[in-house]
């Protein structure tokens, strides 16, 4: 008997939604055995993770905050893995996002109407987002260099550019030595929803996911980047113009991690200070990879991975216990899903030899 | 000022000695066709663990072992994920680091004394202190080699012989050929899926062990994020080494001297912003990239593995 794995013609329907789930629950199934070990109870501690990430209004809106750049990261990331391209950089594309929004808000106040002024700072965090991610794609389309170590790379440059400027030349002057720019000028704040500290942000993320499940799955370029994604021989084949293409979707992904970083200094620090890069930029690969890169999905997935984020600073606060839990829980989501992967991508086919003189089959094994 | 040199190169070898563990394990991983982007979760699960462990059984070598273990047992399920399940390497390793930092950053605050509201920072505990070989010391410069802990010394029993087993090696031989090329190895009766779980491993005992370094002689005792970002860059260091275990040494002492000269000119008061100085490994990294692609016969020759990130599956025949 032999076991053979085939490719599957087409995923199955079932598999791409059954599978994050049980994911999901298998996470939370070994975070509870890891809980149980270290003597907290983990029912106790998974109720009080939920009551904390979503149990009010108040805290659904904290949940919302660190969604929000997960959701605009994981979109960026999942347009350029649909296309097979490792971009792990948003981390850096983000970082970068916000030195530039920052650049904005600080320099452009005084020459600029007030009512230019927001609109400008965003637009800086994109153009610095896709500039960081363009040259990465620029590298790999003209000269095959690989782009996983690349985007990683440059991550370190621009977080270290950032901390240069919010400690050196850019610090405020009145700032009592503490490590950060100047606060922005008023005109520069992007609006907050109500009494909460979530903004304007999650409008953006809405609103472009849906225009992102549109132009992928309803327009032609969205035709054309599944094709390069899916097979590049194809696409060359069809007369798709591979290099312009992978340029051009980086460049998007790279503009909506910009995004989350000028949403971040300017809808939450008002200022570039130490903690806009805090790992959002590789949760958002496990935030793209768990959505299946569905852009509808990821909003969803974004919401979990923020909601476990909050959900571990609570029960360090209630329980004692240390935040870290939710990180855990998010590092191990992906295990059961990657393993998993193996029955949604291919399919278990069992051959039996059929009255096969054994002889025979042993030459055939090898 | 010779003697300042000599001073200046002892650091710099006592900083990169967990760079050089790490380096050498993640080039022979790479070696078999498999990346592994877990290195800092990794040495942040063998840092927290050998600390512990050392701790509470006041040997530092149990410490050691423990760290091999957790190193061998992380990567062994990065092996699963990418060999047998043929998951997204990238993916894995990321999701490898995440759980890794995750975990041992928890850990960090459960595994300490009751007495220390079960929190690991601050104490202290059994470390290799530098050993000085009386008189090699005393040589100039290459004293240097001679005021290190034990860990260190052990490299230069490693490093000579990571490079003879790649190279000299029959094993060596097939291991290069399942990085390059895993149709051909596997036609030549080499066992592909056997060699990669077994290089991943082994590559994950020694970065888990370049962790180890740290909370047990370079940094004694845990903190949060006790790596700093180490793991990252031992990513550039292996292709800063070209794939080749003896010259990983260069670049982890490049590395660590830049921290090292980094300081004096601080405390030299010159000018050039630090920020500018650290990012050098990383622009110099995208540079030899870049170079590497741009003249593919000599990435031959320097040795990237052709196979490097990619399953392998056999063909129904």
């Amino acid at each position: 008997m032999q076991f053979i794995f085939e490719k599957r013609q087409s995923v199955s329907r079932q598999a791409i939604i059954l599978v994050p789930i049980i994911s999901f629950l298998v996470s939370l199934l070994l975070g509870a055995i890891l809980l149980a070990v270290s003597g907290a109870n983990p029912l106790l501690t998974y109720a009080a993770m939920g009551k904390g990430a979503f149990g009010s209004w108040r805290n659904i809106s904290e949940t919302l905050v660190k969604a929000i750049p997960l959701m605009l990261t994981g979109l960026g990331v999942s347009i350029a893995f649909r296309m097979r391209f490792w971009n792990i950089g948003a981390e850096g594309q983000l970082t970068l996002g916000g030195v530039a929004a920052a650049w904005a808000a600080l320099s452009l106040a005084d020459v600029l109407p007030a009512w230019m002024l927001l609109p400008t700072v965003i637009l800086f965090g994109m153009l610095a987002g896709a500039l960081w991610a363009g040259v990465p794609a620029a590298l790999k389309v003209l000269m095959g260099v690989d782009e996983t170590l690349t985007t990683l790379m440059l991550n370190y440059v621009a977080i270290l550019f950032s901390k240069h400027l919010y400690y050196g030349p850019w610090r405020d002057p009145e700032g009592f030595g503490f490590p950060g720019t100047a606060p922005f000028p008023e005109a520069a704040w992007l609006p907050r929803l109500g009494h909460t500290r979530a903004h304007w942000g999650l409008l953006f993320a809405v609103v472009l996911a849906i225009v992102l499940w549109l132009v992928l799955n309803r327009t032609r370029w969205g035709f054309e980047l599944r094709i390069i994604g899916e097979n590049k021989r194809a696409a060359r084949y069809l007369g798709i113009n591979i290099a312009r293409n992978v340029i051009l979707a980086l460049a998007v992904s790279g503009a909506l991690s910009g995004l989350a970083g000028a949403c971040e200094v300017a809808g939450i620090s008002r200022r570039l200070q130490q903690g806009l890069s805090i790992g959002y930029g590789y949760t958002a690969i496990i935030v793209a990879w768990m959505a299946q890169l569905n852009p509808l999905a990821v909003l969803l997935v974004a919401i979990l991975m923020g909601g476990l984020l909050v959900g571990g600073d609570q029960v360090q606060m209630m329980m004692g216990l240390p935040a870290a839990v939710g990180l855990v829980l998010q590092g191990m989501i992906l295990f059961p899903m990657l393993a998993g992967s193996l029955f949604t991508e291919y399919r278990l086919r069992i051959i039996r030899p059929e009255k096969t003189p054994p002889a025979l089959v042993t030459t055939e094994e090898a | 000022m010779i003697a300042l040199f000599t001073s200046v190169l002892a650091i710099t070898l006592r900083a990169g000695t967990s760079l050089i563990y790490a380096t050498v394990g993640e080039i022979y991983t790479e070696r078999s066709g498999i990346l592994n982007l877990g290195l800092e979760g990794v040495m942040l699960m063998g840092a927290v663990l050998s600390f512990a462990t050392a701790y509470y059984t006041g040997s530092a070598w149990l410490g050691v072992l423990v760290a091999l273990l957790v190193g061998a047992l992380l990567a062994a399920i990065h092996a699963f994920l990418t060999v047998t399940m043929r998951a997204n390497q990238v993916v894995s390793g990321l999701s490898i680091t995440l759980f890794g930092s995750g975990l041992a950053s928890f850990l960090g605050q459960r595994l300490g004394p009751e007495s220390n509201g079960y929190y690991l920072v601050g104490k202290v505990g059994p470390r290799f202190t530098p050993y000085v070989v009386p008189f090699l010391s005393d040589i100039p410069v290459v004293g240097a080699l001679f005021k290190q802990d034990i860990l260190t010394y052990l490299l230069y029993i490693l490093i000579p012989l990571a490079w003879f087993y790649l190279y000299k090696t029959r094993n060596g031989l097939n291991l290069r050929a399942v990085g390059e090329n895993p149709q051909t190895a596997d036609a030549m009766g080499i066992d592909v899926i056997r060699v990669r779980y077994l290089y991943t491993i082994l590559g994950g005992m020694l970065v888990s062990l370049g962790g180890a370094h740290l909370s047990l002689a370079y940094t004694p005792g845990w903190s949060e994020n006790i790596t700093g970002g180490r793991g990252w860059i031992v990513i550039a260091l292996v292709i800063f080494a070209m794939w080749n275990p003896a010259r990983a040494v260069l670049g982890a002492i490049l590395f660590g001297g830049i921290n090292a000269v980094q300081f004096r000119l601080q405390a030299a008061g010159t000018n050039i912003p630090s920020a500018f100085l650290n990012m050098l490994p990383y622009l110099a990294t995208i540079g030899i990239l870049i170079v590497m692609t741009w003249w593919e016969t000599l990435s031959k020759r320097i040795g990237a593995p052709a196979a490097l990130g990619t399953a392998y599956m056999r063909e129904e025949k």
